[in-house]
Formats: structure tokens, C-alpha cells, sequence
């Protein structure tokens, strides 16, 4: 008995993929970037940055300061001089009114004429922008791999365990699902659901993107039911489902993390292309898709920043989350290559 | 042969029952009452009414699918809800537009795929190898609406080298002109993910026997790659490209949408924003039956890449 204890615990699944984790370099100057992208999210979302991002501080179409100063704009810059009193005009002293009221909150203040990297056509931060942008688009991102990764999951660990009529029921499912192209899917959800708003796409995303990590789970659980820890579980009388979550799934939980480090990728990029074809975010809402949508035209007018900072803003979050997510699986599973 | 596809097609029935009874469900009880939608913001009880009457949909739940069903089956789906055009016209005419820019793109996709991947698995693990693959999976993260606005501006509107949008009437003039410059951009996004699937199927091949036997005997590396290698490697090939087609179909909507192209994916869109039901119920539900048939298609040219299958 006293020998057992001398024993060095053998490190578990987790402390090696960590070990392999840590020698990859590329996978952790990765796990920084998605790290620093995570903590902007958290601080925008508590409103310590970026919460400021619809105050108009400068000028329309302020260009970024290393480009320099448009001086087409220098006029707009000045603090707007109130219109002179038009003598004709019926509303004249309700916009007074208004005007004082205005003035209380808002006083005028001096447009800056260039910001650090330029500004949209109401004269918003463009980096505030973008920060506050990809919020929205993460958020999306995230939440919707989780609610995919948790229903394929499900069904995969009611599938693969019971077999039989279940899994037959489970599998005509999936073939529906898979029979019909995921972006007809998303757009036949978003036709028929008809309203705008982040739980909307969140939803459309989550309830079609399940099909990936059903076939992989049933395909453990399938593995996992016969094994012997199972069968041990099944002779001291646990129930099912304490044998598919907390005796199985602690076994498989690695598939359905790579699962969700893939998915979120695939979803930040739905939600862009979601977006920008305005069956996304609501208006008011801004998101890396409604970024690119207004940078669009801004391309023609010359004014290219938005569409910089937005394109590059994500391709560096997805570069960064496919890297590691790579490394992720080598880490976790070493004979899948 | 004849007997598997028989046996096959059997088999779909249950998962096209599946799709018409998901889309059935989605349409008349998740999506409400598209008589309110028909009917305008006058209406009046007697207008809705009308319109209930004529849509079918004061009928009990199981006449409106046995109406479907009759739609799908006679591909006879009545009118655009928008335009009036009927909707099997729609499908028809726009099926051209899309198929002249998608069978070029995947021809080509696939070719430059094939080639890449062979040459990349000629020098595995260099630094080439392994820079072509980061610059991969840098290009695969850039949107492909980033690479669309770019490419249209510079190309198109800045250095005039091909229309900025626009489409023809003769297959020619589409193919030559038009449908150029969509094609060169769905290349420019596809080529990444293209290249890095394929180089796996390559790499599971290259250190199997028959490759080294193959060098044994004295063969010269290119016909090693480009015949033993690539008839092995085939096979994840075609089920890709297989697999892929219906739903490029619908996925180039970007591109018809920039470009102008009145294809199957911008129509889809359009119907998408303007709630014309009908187009986005028969579009999903052919689709499905596409992706259904081309599975299948892609089964049967296993056996005539690799004679070892055997379709029972």
C-alpha cells in the first residue's frame, strides 16, 4: 500500500498537450494574438474601451495621421457655427429649444482633422470602430461554435451510445442536414426567421453548424461504450447518462475543443458575409461584415482605412485561431497529422 | 452497376423526404403567415383571406404538403411572389450564368490544385514547403469579400482591364469578358484551402510501398507523382470536387452578386431579401437533390479511377 504513493502521478492528457503545446512556437505567439483579441473583447464589452466609438470626434472621412491632413476638410474642423435665425421659419423656437437642450449636453467641440487611423463618414474612430466591431463579430463567432459544438455533442453522445433506432434516427438527420449546402442552410434560416439581431445570427449559425462534430462525437462515443472503464461504470449501476457526460465525455472532450476552435474561424467568417449582405447585425449594431459593407463604397471615394483596418483586423484573428488551432489538434492528438 | 444505382437512388428517398419535410416545416410553421407579408400594409380581412385561399395555406397542414410535394414533383412551383416570373423559369435561365463561371473555376481550381499540391510534395518539409503553407493559411483567413472589393477596384475600376460588372448574351462574349475577372478572384480564394487539402491526400501516398518500389525500378520522379501518386491520390480528389459542386453553386453568390451575374446565387440572395418564398423553397429543395445525385456520380467514378472498388 505505502509503495502506491511513491508512485509520480503519470501527467494526464491535458498537462502533455500542453507540454507539446508550449515547444511550438508558432502556437504560442498564436495563443498571444487570440489572447490579446480576447482581452479587447473583454474590456470593449465592459465598456472600458471603445465605448466612446459613436461620438463624432472628427472630421468626415478624417484621414490616419501618418497619411496627413486633408485640407479640403480643414473647414469642417472648426466648431460648426450655428445657422443665423431664420425669420420665416414656423419651428424656429422649438429648435431653439431644442438647440439649447442640445448644448447643455453636447457642447460644440473642435472636429480633430486626422486621427490615428482615420475616421468613417460620420467622423467616427475607426480603430474604436473596428475594436467595437470585432466584438460583435467574436461574440457571434464564439457563442455560435458553442451551441454547435454543445448540440452536436449531445446528439453525437445520444447517437454513438444507444445505436440501434436511435442512431438510425440521428443519422437520417444528419444526411438532411448535410444534403443541403451550409450556406443555403444559413440563408433559408435567415429568410424564414425575418429578424435582425445577434441571437438571430447566433442561432442560425449554431442549429446548422452541428453536423461536423456529430459525426466526429458518435464516432468516439462509438469507440469509448465498449471500453472497460465504461463497462466498470455500467457494473456499480451508473445510468446512462452519467456514463455518456461524466464517465465518456471527459475522454472525447478534446475532439470537441479542436471542434470549437474550428468552428468559431468558420463562423467569424459567416458573420462577416451575414453581415454584409444585411441579414446580419441590426443597424446600429457594428460588426466587421457592416464595416466592410460601408468600406465598400468608401473604396471609390478613395478612402481606404476602414476597409484596411477591418480586413486586416480579422486576418490577423484568423490567422492567428487557424494556427493554433492546428497546433491544438497535433497537441491533443499526435497520431492525427 | 445498374443495380447499385438503382439501389442508391432507393436509398435517398428517406433523406429527400427529410429535406422536403425540414424546408416544409421551416416555411409554413416557423415562418408565419406569408399572407400578411403578400398582402401589403392595406389590407383588409378579405384581401388576406383571398391570398390564404390562393397560397393554399387555409388548408390543413398535410393538404399544403401534399401541395408541395406536388410542386416539387411537376417542378412547377407557380410564381416569383416579387416579379410574377415563374419560378421554374427563374431556375432555368439562371442556371447558364452560374454553371460559365463555375465550371471554368473548378476546372481550373482543381488543376492548379493537383499540380501545386504534386510539386509541393516533391520538396515536403523544406522551408518552401512549410513557407507555402503559412501563406496559405494567411491567405484562407483574409474574407473573400475583402478579396472581392480589392481585386474589383484595382483591376476593374482602376486599371480598366476587365467590365467592373455586367453580362452579355452570347456564351462567348460571358466567358471572354465578363465572367474573366470573377473567375480570377474565385481562383485567388480557392487555391489556399485547395492546395492545403490536396497536399494532404498527396503526402498520404508518397510513402507507400509501391512509391518506393516504383523508385526501385528505377522511374523517374515526375512520372512517379504524376501517374502512381496522383491515380491514388484521385480518389479524396473527386469526392471534394464532387462534393463541392452544388454547393459552389450557391457559394459564388459573392461573386455573382459584385459582378452582376444573374446566376442561381445572387437569385437566391434577392429572394432572401425580399421573402420570395416560393424561389428559395424550390432553389433549396433541387439543390439538396444535386448534392444528393453528385454524391453518388462521385461513387461511380471511384470505380473508374480505381478498379479495386467494388460498387455492390
Amino acid at each position: 500500500m505505502n509503495g502506491m504513493t511513491n508512485h509520480a502521478a503519470s501527467p494526464g492528457l491535458w498537462a502533455l498537450a500542453w507540454r507539446r503545446l508550449r515547444a511550438d512556437r508558432i502556437a504560442m505567439v498564436a495563443l498571444a494574438v487570440v489572447g490579446l483579441f480576447l482581452l479587447m473583447l473583454v474590456l470593449s464589452a465592459s465598456g472600458v474601451i471603445a465605448a466612446d466609438w459613436e461620438y463624432e470626434v472628427a472630421v468626415n472621412y478624417a484621414p490616419p495621421t501618418f497619411v496627413g491632413a486633408n485640407p479640403a476638410l480643414a473647414a469642417l474642423a472648426q466648431p460648426q457655427r450655428p445657422t443665423p435665425p431664420n425669420a420665416f421659419d414656423p419651428l424656429a423656437e422649438e429648435l431653439e429649444a431644442l438647440k439649447r437642450e442640445v448644448g447643455r449636453t453636447h457642447a460644440p467641440v473642435a472636429k480633430a482633422e486626422t486621427l490615428p487611423f482615420g475616421a468613417d463618414k460620420w467622423g467616427h474612430d475607426i480603430l474604436k470602430k473596428t475594436i467595437k466591431g470585432g466584438e460583435t463579430s467574436i461574440v457571434v463567432g464564439l457563442v455560435a461554435a458553442f451551441v454547435a459544438v454543445a448540440l452536436g455533442t449531445l446528439f453525437g453522445a445520444i447517437s454513438g451510445f444507444y445505436g440501434g433506432i436511435v442512431d438510425d434516427v440521428f443519422n437520417w438527420f444528419y444526411s438532411i442536414f448535410t444534403s443541403i449546402p451550409s450556406i443555403l442552410m444559413i440563408l433559408t434560416v435567415a429568410a424564414v426567421l425575418q429578424q435582425k439581431g445577434v441571437t438571430t445570427i447566433v442561432l442560425i449559425l449554431g442549429l446548422t453548424g452541428w453536423t461536423g462534430p456529430y459525426r466526429l462525437i458518435r464516432a468516439e462515443y462509438i469507440k469509448h461504450k465498449a471500453r472497460e472503464y465504461v463497462m466498470a461504470a455500467d457494473a456499480i449501476g451508473a445510468s446512462s447518462w452519467r456514463k455518456m457526460f461524466s464517465h465518456i465525455f471527459p475522454n472525447v472532450s478534446h475532439v470537441a475543443l479542436v471542434q470549437v476552435s474550428i468552428l468559431v474561424v468558420g463562423f467569424i467568417k459567416a458573420e462577416v458575409i451575414l453581415s454584409f449582405l444585411g441579414f446580419g447585425v441590426p443597424v446600429g449594431t457594428v460588426s466587421w461584415g457592416s464595416m466592410l459593407n460601408e468600406a465598400q463604397n468608401e473604396l471609390i471615394l478613395g478612402k481606404w482605412w476602414q476597409l484596411a483596418a477591418a480586413a486586416s483586423a480579422m486576418a490577423l484573428l484568423v490567422t492567428a485561431f487557424s494556427l493554433f488551432t492546428d497546433a491544438l489538434r497535433d497537441a491533443l492528438d499526435p497520431k492525427l497529422k | 452497376m445498374a443495380a447499385y444505382i438503382l439501389r442508391r437512388l432507393w436509398q435517398m428517398l428517406p433523406t429527400m423526404a427529410g429535406v422536403i419535410v425540414l424546408v416544409f416545416v421551416l416555411f409554413n410553421w416557423v415562418g408565419g403567415d406569408p399572407a400578411y407579408l403578400l398582402a401589403g400594409k392595406m389590407a383588409d380581412e378579405a384581401a388576406i383571406a383571398n391570398i390564404r385561399a390562393q397560397l393554399g395555406i387555409d388548408q390543413p397542414l398535410w393538404v399544403q404538403l401534399g401541395i408541395f410535394l406536388k410542386q416539387i414533383l411537376t417542378f412547377d412551383f407557380g410564381n416569383a411572389w416579387s416579379t410574377g416570373e415563374p419560378v421554374s423559369h427563374i431556375i432555368a435561365s439562371r442556371l447558364g450564368p452560374s454553371l460559365t463561371v463555375l465550371v471554368p473555376l473548378t476546372l481550373l481550381e482543381t488543376f492548379f490544385g493537383i499540380a501545386l499540391a504534386l510539386a509541393i510534395a516533391f520538396v515536403r518539409g523544406s522551408l518552401t514547403d512549410r513557407a507555402v503553407m503559412v501563406a496559405c493559411t494567411v491567405g484562407m483567413s483574409i474574407s473573400i469579400l475583402v478579396y472581392i472589393i480589392v481585386f474589383q477596384y484595382v483591376f476593374a475600376y482602376q486599371w480598366g482591364l476587365f467590365p467592373v460588372q455586367g453580362w452579355g448574351n452570347s456564351l462567348g462574349e460571358n466567358l471572354l469578358r465578363y465572367a474573366l475577372l470573377p473567375i480570377i478572384i474565385g481562383l485567388a480564394v480557392s487555391i489556399a484551402p485547395t492546395l492545403r487539402l490536396y497536399r494532404s491526400f498527396v503526402l498520404d501516398e508518397v510513402n507507400q510501398d509501391y512509391v518506393r518500389t516504383a523508385r526501385a525500378k528505377g522511374l523517374g520522379e515526375r512520372r512517379i507523382v504524376w501517374v502512381h501518386v496522383l491515380r491514388n491520390a484521385a480518389i479524396p480528389i473527386i469526392t471534394h470536387v464532387m462534393a463541392n459542386l452544388p454547393a459552389l453553386l450557391i457559394g459564388a453568390f459573392l461573386l455573382e452578386r459584385f459582378f452582376g451575374i444573374p446566376g442561381i446565387g445572387r437569385e437566391v440572395i434577392l429572394a432572401v431579401e425580399r421573402s420570395d418564398f416560393p424561389v428559395i423553397k424550390a432553389i433549396t429543395v433541387y439543390v439538396a437533390a444535386a448534392t444528393m445525385v453528385f454524391n453518388l456520380l462521385a461513387d461511380v467514378l471511384y470505380q473508374a479511377v480505381d478498379p479495386r472498388v467494388q460498387l455492390k
